[in-house]
């Protein structure tokens, strides 16, 4: 499915969108791990929340749970939400 | 022997190459700009391994290591990081905080400390980390930890791992707060060490939670001293003997014996540099009166001198947090400070004179030095 980056992941994936696959959340992002390598630790914590100012929102609703199934048509957004200077 | 000086900040790493004179010094940076390094440290059993503990205000820790002095760089494959809880409620690594190379005996091996307080194990030369679960997961430890509430603004910090050169051990490490630690079996169990330092009035001396050392050094020429910067004095500790002596009674009343970094000499035992702070009413932890300097003792803290040529006379409210002050191992010792303000400091003859090499960087936490072939 599409998966949009934020820019301060692009170091990771050298673009915006890319691909990955993944029944639920935590899949999609095991599976970004291994197509870029280090991207989940920075976005997800090692207790599997995620991370204070990383938003997920698939299909423009925002997702808060690791467990949330997706769908090969869903469009997964990974924002990061830009505080403090 | 040319120096090299890797410097962290609030906004990415800087390393300086000086000539052999330290008169001249090449700056190559940023790298990573945007991210925070708490500390950048070069193995010295290889002279080429960079290790730099990082992170952004919004994404998480990790560490970025580099083979041949920062060139190129490529992060860990498994940074530190906790032990996942079954119940989903564990801590989590909020950033590394400090960077020790293991025993020279013992190639590829790094420990880092970490906020919440971790301490964590590399044998591979910093790419994956484990925890060290008789700290990080054992009830006592946790409560001598305290909780984010009993740390710094930003999170309590673990610090200060230290390996005895003569047995790796024998190791040390610091919690701000929760005391100083010792191991004598390399790290499988500690105990505290914080006989005979002072805690803030009205605590008990005797809990280990309410102790806040700030930095400690080991002596090279001589591993059975200790120094430390405490949050209440400067001190020294001579094996055997576990009773830290406060050494900083001896500091001029007016500016009192508060500060961050302890710096000891490469060669000389009994000299040792610190870099006080104002910690009166609010604590504002900048140079005591708005002018800064640096004290230096040259019997073991028995006396203390003041080294301020070349620093400003008044109206400079720095501080210099505690991995940004060091020593290299040149003859003479050449001193290194950073500021929060983002200027760059050294002496290159042991502290008696001081300039600026460096202006209108980020807020600096950490400057190394080591000497390069």
């Amino acid at each position: 499915m599409n998966v949009l980056i934020p820019s301060p992941l692009h170091s990771y994936t050298e673009r915006a969108k890319v691909q990955a696959d993944g029944t639920t959340l935590a899949a999609l992002l095991a599976d970004l791990d291994r197509r870029y390598p280090g991207i989940r630790f920075r976005m997800v914590d090692e207790q599997d929340r995620i991370r204070r100012h990383m938003r997920v929102f698939v299909n423009g609703d925002q997702v808060f749970e690791l467990s949330r199934t997706l769908d090969p048509a869903d469009e997964v957004v990974i924002v990061q939400a830009l505080t403090g200077g | 022997m040319k120096t090299l000086l890797m410097v962290g900040t609030r906004k990415g790493a800087w390393l300086f190459h000086g000539d052999a004179s330290r008169n001249s010094w090449r700056l190559d940076g940023p790298h990573f700009l945007g991210h925070i390094f708490n500390h950048i440290v070069l193995d010295p059993r290889d002279r080429r391994t960079l290790l730099a503990a990082a992170k952004t205000g919004h994404l998480g820790p990790t560490i970025f290591r580099s083979t041949d002095r920062g060139k190129m760089w490529k992060e860990a494959a498994q940074p530190p990081a906790f032990a996942k809880a079954a119940d989903g409620k564990g801590r989590a690594v909020d950033h590394t905080f400090w960077l020790t190379p293991g025993h020279a005996s013992q190639s590829g091996v790094w420990f880092a400390g970490t906020s919440p307080q971790g301490l964590f194990r590399s044998e591979d030369g910093g790419s994956s980390w484990s925890p060290f679960s008789a700290i990080n997961d054992d009830p006592q430890y946790r409560e001598w930890m305290g909780t984010v509430q009993d740390g710094t603004p930003d999170g309590p910090k673990l610090h200060s791992i230290i390996v005895d050169p003569r047995d790796p051990a024998h190791m040390y490490f610091a919690m701000s707060g929760g005391g100083v630690h010792e191991s004598l079996d390399g790290g499988q169990t500690f105990k505290p060490l914080v006989k005979g330092l002072e805690v803030v009035e009205g605590f008990d001396r005797a809990n280990v939670t309410f102790h806040d050392p700030h930095c400690i050094r080991i002596c090279p020429s001589n591993p059975d001293r200790l120094y430390q910067q405490n949050h209440c004095g400067i001190y020294r500790l001579d094996r055997p003997s576990n009773e830290w002596v406060r050494i900083g009674k001896a500091m001029p009343k007016r500016v009192g014996d508060v500060g961050f970094p302890m710096v000891v000499h490469p060669r000389d035992a009994d000299t040792a540099w610190v870099m006080p702070m104002d910690g009166g009413t609010v604590w504002p932890r900048t140079s005591p009166d708005g002018k800064p300097a640096v004290y230096r003792t040259k019997d073991g803290g028995k006396s203390w001198e003041r080294l301020d040529s070349g620093m400003p006379e008044k109206h400079a409210w720095w501080t210099i947090k505690r991995q940004a002050m060091c020593a290299d191992s040149g003859k003479p010792v050449g001193l290194y400070f950073g500021t929060t303000s983002g200027e760059l400091w050294m002496s290159g003859d042991e502290g008696r004179k001081w300039k600026c090499i460096a202006r209108h960087l980020p807020e600096i936490y950490a400057v190394e030095a080591t000497e390069l072939a």
